[in-house]
């Protein structure tokens, strides 16, 4: 009796010791090595590293092993981390024009100058299992091209020379960070892909999905994506010139859509953009749809569904606050409940006291549900 | 792996200075506007959003080492969230913790208000999840907030009243609307209404911290918080029909524990350090077993 509250510190070490049995499986089975999971589990890396929105392989490693492969688990570690760490500043804006490309497409020209790159790309694969796999058969080296990576100029500065896409001003000021300011709607564009870039890939899939069903259609063309390392700079005020601190791996998407203009505007592309840490297609594909649909307001576009909205958006794209959120649900209600009960009984009693009819007649409406907090 | 990722090298209660700066900036603006919802820039904490990142930040910003904490959830102690932050501040700033309510300086909590009338220089930390009462009423942060600025709380009076209008009495139990210095309508947190008038001119400072929705707001000690109702629906706190069955309290808030599975129930203290002192005063309910 009245055991059921108490022993919650046993209970909690208990569930922990279980978790890390369990976390570690069968005992004569090796454990995985963090370079096995970086260099095996590369894709898996990347979306920790980009939705954790920390680049570090090693790190993000570890949080996909200590997650036991829940990614926003281990998104969400991460991210606890990251929060520990001090600020320095910020970077230069990277030039993704001067990156040394591993896969660059666009769906846009069949040809042009750099070529079609496919890199290490699913696409075309067919999707069939290969058992081959299940063991840990010898694979050559792949194939990849003569000399040093060239700079590959970009599908939106080939428009943009002729005056076809709307001009992309080069970035002033401070960039504002999404960590150090509380949001504010509406949201600088810099902020709003800030929280894109680190926004939930299946969130943002459904969204920019919904786009091409007729929910804010924005008649999009895949004008370039690419896939490759650029340079970090950082400025050195006392030096009085940027230096490189390093290299990340980026992927970016171009997407050129449809603008038939305003009285402010010609008819122009317009576009949407994605940048990803890693290589991560879908995600940066997903964030340009999702970019163009949020700025139906610049363009004089009617607002009409969600994708376009970017309270909700950019509200609701973040998976930590959101896995949080729903999963406090299992943390104890009982008081509140217990007020809930209270009242359910009382009017109950009423009901049943033949006071059950309302003081006034209303229709059923659609009530405000407030949701359990 | 760097050494960065031992507890002992994470700064005093985790977050660095310059956060917790941020954080008291905020602090101090949320006392000199009581009610009112000042945004900060929230931290990703290594506990879930919505299991009390907002009072964790809260309290790691105005902790001391000379500070005896109590952390409750559900007026309890031992509820396993209490523990897991009560833990975390034993880790990572090596705090004195306490279950006494009378003996701890700050007290973080959830869903509850304890029993024991807090005293001046204490300080009250509450978790919240939606720091906003107009948020079921109008979804939108835009609009809300233009709705406090222009003190236009009309929707929450029709609210109010279409749920007298439809049960013949206000139908929230929990998370009961207040109006602050007559000023700011502010969301108590999810404590039940009947802890409602234990904020009302409260000798402690009481803070709010919302991790996810990025939020604090605050009551300085001898606020008038006045819960909204209507001259001939005043406003009512939940009573229990018997008192606790292990200490025989009165006018305290009851939690249900089911028995057995015929309809056996009894009903004790919610908060948990109430009940025990008042227990090892010799106070006994009907279940309490006898008196020492």
């Amino acid at each position: 009796m009245y055991v059921a509250v108490k022993g919650g510190e046993a209970a909690i070490d208990n569930a922990h010791s279980l978790l890390a049995d369990r976390r570690r499986g069968d005992r004569s089975v090796p454990s995985l090595t963090l370079d096995q999971i970086a260099e095996q589990l590369a894709l898996g890396v990347d979306r920790v590293m980009s939705e954790g929105s920390l680049y570090d392989r090693r790190l993000a490693a570890l949080a996909i092993k200590q997650s036991r492969g829940d990614l926003i688990e281990a998104i969400f570690l991460v991210r606890a981390y990251r929060t520990t760490l001090p600020r320095f500043g910020h970077s230069e804006p990277v030039d993704t024009g001067a990156m040394a490309v591993e896969r660059r497409i666009s769906a846009c020209y069949k040809d042009l100058p750099g070529g079609q790159l496919l890199g290490p790309t699913f696409d075309y694969t067919h999707r069939l299992l290969d058992a081959e796999l299940e063991g840990d058969p010898e694979i050559p080296a792949g194939a990849t091209r003569d000399g040093p990576p060239e700079a590959v100029t970009r599908i939106a500065d080939i428009l943009g020379a002729e005056g076809l896409i709307e001009e992309d001003f080069p970035a002033t000021g401070q960039p504002g960070d999404i960590n150090q300011t509380p949001m504010e709607f509406p949201l600088s564009r810099a902020m709003r892909l800030q929280s894109l870039s680190r926004g939930d890939e299946g969130f943002l899939l459904a969204l920019g999905y919904s786009t091409q069903r007729g929910y804010a259609r924005s008649h999009p063309f895949a004008g370039e994506i690419r896939i490759g390392e650029v340079e970090v700079e950082v400025f050195l005020p006392e030096l009085g010139f940027a230096v490189a601190v390093g290299r990340v791996k980026l992927t970016e998407c171009q997407m050129v859509n449809q603008f038939k203009g305003s009285a402010k505007a010609p008819p122009q592309f317009t576009r949407g953009y994605g940048l990803v840490f890693g290589q991560s297609e879908r995600k940066a594909m997903a964030m340009a749809l999702c970019d163009r649909a949020l700025r139906a307001q610049e363009f004089g576009e009617d607002v009409v569904a969600p994708a376009q909205d970017e309270e909700f958006v950019v509200s609701h794209c973040d998976n930590v606050q959101a896995t949080g959120f729903v999963e406090h649900l299992k943390l104890p209600h009982y008081v509140d409940f217990q007020a809930e009960l209270g009242l359910v009984r009382t009017m109950r009693a009423e009901y049943e006291a033949g006071l059950g009819a309302p003081a006034v007649e209303t229709p059923p409406t659609i009530e405000i549900r407030e949701a359990a907090e | 792996m760097n050494a960065h990722h031992q507890a002992s090298n994470y700064n005093f209660a985790y977050l660095d200075e310059q956060t917790k700066r941020m954080i008291r900036r905020a602090i101090l603006k949320a006392i000199a506007i009581p009610g009112y919802q000042v945004p900060f820039a929230s931290r990703e904490m290594p506990m879930p959003y919505g299991w009390g990142t907002g009072g964790v930040q809260v309290t790691a910003a105005i902790l001391g080492p000379e500070d005896v904490l109590k952390v409750i959830d559900q007026g309890a102690d031992d509820t396993t969230n209490a523990v897991s932050i009560r833990k975390f501040f034993q880790r990572v700033a090596d705090v004195e913790t306490t279950t006494k309510t009378a003996d701890a300086t700050i007290i973080q909590t959830r869903h509850r208000i304890p029993e024991t009338p807090l005293r001046l220089g204490q300080v009250l930390v509450y978790q919240v999840p939606i720091p906003e009462p107009l948020r079921f009423l109008e979804p939108r942060e835009t609009e809300t907030r233009k709705m406090h600025a222009l003190e236009e709380y009309g929707l929450m009076h029709v609210k109010l009243y279409e749920d007298i209008a439809r049960n013949g009495h206000i139908a929230t139990t929990y998370a009961y609307p207040v109006k602050v210095e007559g000023r700011y309508v502010m969301d108590p947190s999810p404590t039940p209404k009947f802890d409602n008038p234990k904020m009302h001119m409260s000798e402690a400072l009481q803070l709010f911290g919302a991790g996810r929705e990025k939020r604090i707001y605050a009551l300085p000690p001898y606020t008038e918080v006045v819960s909204l109702d209507f001259e001939d629906h005043p406003f009512e706190v939940q009573r229990f029909d018997k008192p606790c069955a292990l200490c025989g309290a009165e006018a305290v808030y009851l939690d249900e524990v089911v028995l057995d599975d015929r309809g056996g129930r009894m009903f004790v203290c919610s908060d948990t350090d109430h009940c025990e002192t008042r227990r090892v005063e010799g106070h006994r309910g009907e279940m309490g077993g006898e008196a020492a």
